[in-house]
């Protein structure tokens, strides 16, 4: 009872905190950076889908990131709308997700891994080849942000609200589905597969939905990172892309909701922050990753949880000893 | 104001140098200039981005950091070699450290990702990236390059290769990005217009371990031209040279495939290399006696363009500077002083820019020696005041595409 009042006063602050922060952050460079965070945690959450809750490791999810933002980025430069773009972008990120999906799931683990990454290698080899439709590796500019309602995103506030939004509706998503029988069956899949294919579940189509699911966030987050950078080329889709969201998921934590989020926050910060001071912020990042990896092999939101459960409980049982029985103790 | 470690540091270093040596306290008054450096100092592209910031570094020291009598205040930012990042560091160069002029970046993708943005935000930029467009189909107000474009020095080599060489058969090898398409282009035109013709094109990828198959397909050909970048025509050229090319078929070389700051890490593989540079540490300005000292006493390495590039960017935000005078160093007016000014003494020689903001300069034909143990570009041929029309008709060359791997296209090819 007071843990779920500790947990939704908890929620309550971080939401005040990032509705206001275009107000306390000041500055529109960091504004900025909030941005990144909020865009890389819906695609860490996105990725999440399948490496936490599905136990499939992907590194092609870069490829399905540069498809949306390829296919919007191309569509606005044909002079089509912003609405048309983005849906047809999300359409046919989906679609590609499907393609992934039919040939990745034919296997899991290692072998999974293996063929989404040569997938993401096609699409990273396509955009840089054919430069006839991709511009190669001079990329595709996108002149305009949308005007939502008549909403104004130039700005780094209007645009941080926007992904804020845009955020917490993948966040608020991935709630209910952790916790819809969809989300416990794909855990299921991940925990006991022949158990379930047993009980009469088609593993292969329930994992394949995760794969759609998973691709639309993906979707989501190419376009909000085109509309940030207003611009496309093929590095997005490298295997760098893929490998770094999967390291904001693993550090984070996976299988959990906030890891993702926390993971994209490092990540970016060590990037664009903390590189302005320290010029090996690689090394630092890496030392981190190890850190994490050696303390909190589960990632660093699980790793906290239980270091402070394991802190509160020591700190409880001391008080509970010194207050009910000290004579007890000091009597034998 | 958010201030910056390095700033501060430099800031107070130049103050203090420049109260000292020049017993000039009114210099202080009037407000700074703020450089910011976009270059990459992590990753594959660290090596040309560490000799930029060499550059800058030392004109701005040569300087005492004060410019036209204004104190400055430089910061660098690295942005990994890749166009999210470029944008990102522009943000924080424009946005938090408010810079008057960005110097950089590197890379043609870098450039393509902030030139819009940079024009939103009506900050000037001088680039040393090469991308043609950024100065052609899509000139930008906000942005100038004093080194060069793709083709600029290759359509040089295409002149030399035919009228001077006399070489009738080329062949052409690059990497295979926007940079080798633009550098061959520009090459394979002045060459084909000249009685030339370009019968074999390779584009090895970005990343090749070895250039045997590429090499092995040369076949009958006068010259080979090279438009390398990188660390990769040190591999190239010593496979050219294993492969016992390199006394058959004379090798031609672009800027980066034969830059000065390469050379100590080649030997005798590239004696006789012929290449086109819009920069020579060779040359003989008085600027640039005190830039090749400087970088050699600082760094103990003799400079190339990288850092000859963001030198001459350093004397270009001077002259402007100098040229506004009172009216101090803000978006619009730097950016339209920056296209207007013309700076006499630079280490490449006299430096202006045409109308799209690319310079119009010297652009050295060298031959690679080696003097008292040591290799040398020495220069043979000076080509003045090249444009990035080369001696095309500036409307016709923009009514065409841009250079690219297809344009224009290789009628000879065997």
């Amino acid at each position: 009872m007071s843990g779920n009042r500790f947990r939704s006063v908890g929620v309550a602050i971080a939401l005040v905190l990032l509705a206001t922060l275009p107000l306390w952050v000041g500055n529109s460079y960091y504004i900025n950076v909030a941005s990144q965070i909020l865009l890389f945690a819906v695609f860490a959450l996105a990725l999440n889908v399948l490496v936490g809750y599905a136990g499939l490791v992907s590194l092609g999810h870069a490829g399905l990131f540069a498809i949306a933002g390829y296919a919007a980025a191309l569509m606005l430069q044909a002079g089509y709308g912003h609405l048309a773009a983005d849906t047809a972008a999300v359409v046919i990120t989906l679609a590609a997700s499907a393609i992934f999906a039919v040939l990745a799931l034919r296997s899991t683990g290692i072998g999974f891994l293996m063929i989404t990454l040569a997938l993401g290698q096609i699409i990273w080899g396509i955009a840089y080849r054919w430069a006839s439709l991709t511009n190669g590796d001079n990329g595709i500019n996108v002149a305009t942000r949308p005007a939502p309602f008549g909403i104004n995103l130039t700005g780094a506030p209007g645009f941080y609200f926007a992904t804020l939004l845009v955020f917490l509706l993948a966040l608020a998503s991935m709630a209910v589905f952790v916790r819809s029988p969809f989300g416990a069956s794909l855990r299921g899949t991940r925990d006991q597969p022949l158990r379930m294919n047993a009980l009469g579940y088609n593993v292969w189509l329930i994992r394949f939905f995760a794969v759609l699911f998973s691709g639309f966030w993906t979707a989501v987050s190419g376009l909000l990172f085109i509309y940030y950078n207003q611009f496309i080329s093929p590095q997005v889709a490298a295997l760098t892309t893929s490998a770094e969201i999967l390291l904001m998921v693993i550090s984070g934590g996976t299988a959990t909701l906030l890891g993702p989020v926390v993971g994209a926050a490092i990540v970016v910060v060590m990037k664009n922050v903390v590189s302005a001071y320290i010029e090996r912020w690689n090394l630092v990042l890496g030392v981190i990753f190890v850190l994490i990896i050696s303390f909190m092999p589960d990632g660093l939101v699980p790793g906290s949880v239980r270091l402070w459960r394991w802190g509160w409980q020591t700190v409880r049982a001391r008080l509970d000893g010194w207050i009910s029985s000290p004579v007890e103790e000091h009597g034998r | 104001m958010t201030t910056h470690r390095r700033t501060v540091l430099k800031g107070l270093l130049g103050a203090g140098v420049s109260a000292v040596a020049l017993k000039a306290p009114t210099v202080l008054a009037q407000t700074p200039v703020k450089i910011g450096l976009l270059t990459v100092k992590t990753g594959p592209l660290a090596q040309g981005g560490i000799q930029m910031e060499q550059g800058i570094v030392t004109f701005l020291k040569e300087k005492n950091y004060t410019l036209a009598g204004r104190k400055v205040d430089f910061i660098s930012a690295d942005t990994g070699g890749n166009p999210a990042g470029a944008k990102t560091k522009a943000q924080e160069l424009i946005e938090r450290d408010k810079v008057h002029v960005i110097l950089g970046p590197l890379a043609a993708f870098e450039l393509l990702a902030i030139t819009d943005y940079v024009r939103d935000h009506q900050t000037p930029l001088i680039s040393l990236a090469a991308a043609e467009d950024v100065t052609q189909r899509k000139a930008n107000p906000f942005v100038i390059r004093p080194s060069a474009t793709s083709a600029q020095c290759c359509h040089v080599m295409g002149d030399y290769a035919a009228k001077e060489l006399k070489y009738k058969r080329a062949a052409t090898i690059s990497e295979d990005f926007a940079f080798g398409y633009e550098q061959m282009a520009g090459f394979q035109r002045v060459f084909e217009d000249n009685g030339g013709r370009v019968v074999k094109k390779l584009w090895p990828p970005l990343v090749t371990p070895d250039y045997t198959p590429y090499i092995a397909q040369i076949g009958n050909v006068d010259c080979v031209f090279n438009g390398f970048a990188g660390s990769n025509p040190v591999k190239f050229m010593r496979a050219y040279a294993d492969l016992g090319l390199k006394g058959r078929i004379p090798l031609l070389a672009g800027w980066t495939a034969m830059d000065d700051a390469l050379l100590r890490s080649l030997g005798d593989e590239a004696v006789g290399v012929i290449s086109v540079a819009f920069y020579s540490a060779d040359y003989g300005s008085e600027s640039n006696k005190r830039f090749v000292a400087a970088m050699q006493k600082d760094y103990g390495v003799l400079p190339g363009g990288y850092s000859a590039g963001m030198y001459v960017a350093g004397q270009c935000v001077e002259a402007a500077v100098q040229k506004l005078g009172d009216a101090g160093p803000d978006g619009k007016t730097l950016a339209e002083a920056l296209h207007q000014i013309s700076v006499a003494d630079t280490p490449r020689g006299p430096v202006k820019f045409d109308k799209y903001g690319n310079v119009v300069g010297d652009v050295f034909v060298r031959r690679c020696e080696r003097k008292g143990g040591q290799l040398v570009n020495t220069v043979i041929k000076t080509y003045s005041n090249v444009s990035q029309f080369w001696t095309y008709d500036e409307k016709e060359f923009l009514a065409n595409p841009v250079y690219s791997r297809d344009y224009p296209p290789a009628k000879y090819i065997e």
